[in-house]
């Protein structure tokens, strides 16, 4: 009886199907890969030299984009982590300038951007305000922050123990901004796949009165969220920062609206509730990867905008799933 | 000669993939009748109505609207013919107004321009409402009425289109009493004056009061079409069943329980609802059902219980201490099993798995890291348990149908062994077969000595299951009496419409 109910009640036969949409970031990235590869291969795109570099230029919105995965996996967003960066890196090279060590100039800097963290958390937990607003005020506010602080000059950083660690150094024989690009999504991909935590964060962004209901305390878990991206933000900054070995206020402009393509093209559901962090890895190299090839292909700048924007919006468009 | 039917939809088949679910299912519906369509989840019930609405291509079979043979490639041939459904999830638009919601896509133009007449679709939506016999302003946003008035709205869109068969699907299932009653008149008077209706429901007693016949689906067939004065609860129940298996649903009695402390003592509760001084006490292995009009106040109850509201005065002693907000109860092992399961229950877009671990995440993680393995062995011995049906753990709960979604959310508590289970409206959009399975896992978990509280608003539900009823009228549980000494449903319908009954006298006023 209860077998044959069950069986009246499938809509369709039951195959091994492989949904290939949730690997599209995957598809896509192996497929500009091959293209770049075959046109501009020889123009040194293949090169380790350059295949590095797509990795340290796109360290910082991966690091950024792993924290937004956390953001909108738990149902909210984070528009100021492009402002907050620049300021966190304003802060360390002034404390650095000023002489003090640079791990001071480190605690200094993320507890800048565990401030803005702290801050869109209260005003998004506490004041019950939707996060795009909050951070979306809070992105133009820091970044006029960003300007007043130095009257829009520049900071430089002489310290060399913290322009390798954070930037410009090679461990190993690896980048240093590799290492902290893989280090950062490593240890989000356990957090969000393996520990109650990532549950907790996934099952408020997918019903968060459910979750509440089954004993999920969802504005400490949003509020966790945002200290989260505050903390990415800020170290991000500091990478920009001991890159380049001086810190500017037009740091990181745009770069919340690239570390969100980066979340959404990896396969992380824009209104909460699933994500993954190999995906928005994936999709942050992706992004990089065009950049890239489009530089060496000798197109400008406006033409490199064009054909990015589109790739994002094709890659979108095939991982939505029918009916979807 | 079949002219008394104006709809006839013979032989109809229908297959997914290779799985038929219509079987040459035939199907009459009368001018000016109310026609109830039964049948358990997987029956066929909704896709043979989907069928007639054009949702939907038929395999074989024919359908026949006033005689004449229609074709219902689509949902706009449909509404040519003259079908209408009325769908459980409304299909309004909550930011427009009630004009622009019932001539969405057919507005009156000003002549000869391809602008709207808002005056004339204003007035006509008045005129409308008018005759359904409700004073609703055409002018308000949807969103502002409700639910009852939003089902209203549903149906002047429908009789806009100049609809002659209406096909509603459980639309009672978030109405109150009162607004069900009104939507019964409603209905009645519309068949009166000649319109045809479908009625799709789980609730027996309701389908025995509206309906002049009532056909019956099982695996993909009409097993029986039958004038409703000629039926029974029992017989309905049987024929959808298939077997003699009403047992679960017929009230045991279980004797004495032990004499035992109360773990559950509620002392004078006022909540800032309509709660103004609640008390009773819950003892080890007993099912109490909380009987009592739609907004009494009975969800603040359990919901203040959970520990998600507090209580204006009052005490709620759980095993001789006071309980402290939601944390404290489900650590101490208070489960509450919530009234709308789709908003408050599940997380629909994860798996039947993540559902069960939800609440279970402390038990399975250790130093922050989840034990999934752990975690599985439960998931799996709580799918068995429960009897959930589902293609795996990994199927998503959205996927599955009201009752095997209500199942999960009484297994995932269920899987913490909790001391007290408090199930609000358990069994509502839930089909019978899963129905006498919630109930048959409630009573073996009352059997192990777990205390019960359970809110329905069917009544028929509450005879069944509990030991002790209390009933909650203005804002006091007004009376409290032993299941044995309760002869029908219709004195508990008495006692929460506030007239006292009697154990000793049962014949009420």
């Amino acid at each position: 009886m209860q077998s044959k109910a069950t069986a009246s009640m499938r809509p369709m036969p039951v195959m091994p199907k492989i949904q290939w949409q949730n690997y599209v970031v995957y598809i896509f990235f192996i497929v500009v890969l091959a293209f770049f590869g075959f046109t501009i291969g020889d123009s040194g795109f293949l090169t380790v030299t350059n295949l590095f570099n797509i990795a340290r230029t796109t360290a910082m919105i991966t690091i950024m984009a792993v924290a937004m995965t956390f953001v909108i996996s738990a149902g909210e967003l984070d528009l100021s982590v492009g402002s907050t960066a620049a300021l966190a890196a304003l802060v360390g090279a002034l404390v650095m300038q000023a002489g003090y060590p640079w791990p001071l100039a480190v605690m200094a800097a993320l507890a800048a951007g565990l401030g803005v963290g702290a801050l869109n958390g209260f005003f998004v937990t506490v004041i019950s305000i939707p996060s795009f607003l909050v951070t979306l005020g809070m992105m133009q506010f820091i970044r006029g922050l960003d300007m007043r602080v130095t009257y829009t000059n520049p900071v430089s950083i002489s310290n060399q123990s913290f322009n390798a660690i954070f930037g410009s150094g090679k461990f190993y024989g690896l980048p240093s901004l590799l290492i902290w690009s893989v280090v950062i999504a490593g240890i989000g991909h356990v957090v969000l796949k393996y520990t109650s935590f990532g549950r907790e964060i996934l099952a408020t962004g997918g019903n968060r009165l459910a979750a509440e209901y089954s004993g999920v305390k969802t504005r400490k878990v949003k509020f966790a969220v945002f200290l989260l991206s505050g903390a990415a933000a800020a170290l991000a900054g500091m990478l920009y920062s001991g890159m380049m070995q001086t810190a500017r206020f037009n740091f990181g402009e745009g770069a919340e609206l690239m570390a969100i393509a980066a979340v959404i093209l990896g396969g992380t559901s824009l209104f909460g509730g699933k994500g993954t962090i190999l995906g928005t890895f994936a999709g942050s190299l992706l992004i990089g990867t065009i950049n890239n090839g489009l530089i060496i292909m000798g197109l400008d700048v406006s033409e490199q905008m064009m054909v990015a924007g589109a790739i994002i919006i094709l890659a979108v468009a095939f991982g939505k799933k029918p009916n979807g | 000669m079949t002219t008394s039917h104006i709809l006839e939809m013979s032989d109809i088949a229908k297959s997914f993939g290779k799985i038929p679910v219509l079987k040459r299912v035939s199907f009459n519906l009368r001018r000016g009748e109310i026609h109830a369509l039964m049948g358990g989840n997987g029956a066929g019930k909704s896709t043979l109505m989907k069928i007639l609405t054009g949702v939907y291509n038929r395999d074989g079979g024919s359908v026949r609207i006033e005689g004449a043979e229609v074709e219902l490639h689509d949902t706009a041939a449909a509404e040519r013919a003259g079908v209408a459904m009325i769908f459980q999830e409304f299909s309004l638009i909550p930011t427009l107004t009630v004009a622009q919601n019932i001539f969405l896509k057919h507005e009156p133009r000003l002549p000869g321009t391809p602008f709207i007449n808002n005056a004339e679709m204003v007035r006509r939506s008045r005129d409308l409402l008018h005759k359904l016999g409700v004073d609703i302003d055409p002018e308000a946003p949807v969103g502002s009425l409700s639910v009852g008035y939003m089902q209203i709205v549903e149906i002047a869109k429908a009789l806009s289109k100049q609809a002659r068969i209406l096909v509603m699907d459980e639309p009672t299932s978030s109405l109150s009493e009162a607004e069900t009653e009104a939507l019964f008149a409603l209905v009645r008077r519309l068949r009166d004056d000649g319109l045809s209706v479908v009625y799709i429901s789980h609730r027996m007693a309701e389908i025995l009061e509206l309906c002049d016949r009532v056909t019956v689906m099982r695996d993909g067939q009409t097993v029986l079409t039958e004038d409703c004065a000629a039926m029974s609860v029992e017989h309905i129940v049987d024929a959808m069943l298939g077997a003699g298996n009403t047992a679960s649903f017929t009230w045991h009695d279980r004797g004495e329980l032990p004499d035992a402390e109360p773990i559950l003592r509620v002392r004078n509760l006022k909540l800032d609802t309509r709660i103004q001084d609640v008390s009773f006490d819950i003892r080890p292995g007993e099912i109490v059902g909380l009987a009592g009009l739609m907004g009494s106040g009975r969800s603040e109850i359990a919901e203040t219980i959970f520990g998600r509201q507090s209580p204006v005065s009052g005490t709620i002693e759980f095993d001789g201490k006071p309980l402290r907000g939601q944390a404290d109860a489900i650590a101490r092992g208070v489960a509450l099993v919530p009234e709308d399961r789709r908003k408050m229950g599940l997380v629909l877009d994860h798996s039947v798995r993540d559902n069960i671990v939800l609440p279970n995440l402390d038990r399975f993680s250790r130093h922050l890291f989840m034990r999934d393995g752990a975690a599985m062995t439960t998931v799996n011995a709580t799918i068995r348990d429960l009897g959930i049906k589902t293609d795996g753990p990994e199927k998503l709960a959205r996927l599955l149908s009201g009752g095997n979604q209500q199942k999960i959310v009484i297994g995932k508590w269920l899987a913490r062994n909790p001391r007290l289970l408090i199930l609000d409206e358990p069994t509502i959009g839930v089909d019978v077969g899963a129905k006498s399975e919630i109930v048959e896992t409630v009573r073996a978990m009352a059997d192990r000595g777990m205390a019960v509280l359970v809110i329905s608003s069917e009544l028929e539900e509450i005879m069944a299951i509990s030991d002790r009823i209390l009933v909650l009228h203005g804002g006091r549980i007004v009376q409290q009496m032993n299941r044995r000494d309760v002869a029908t449903e219709e004195e508990l319908h008495h006692a929460i419409q506030g007239h006292r009954i009697h154990a000793s006298d049962a014949r009420h006023a």
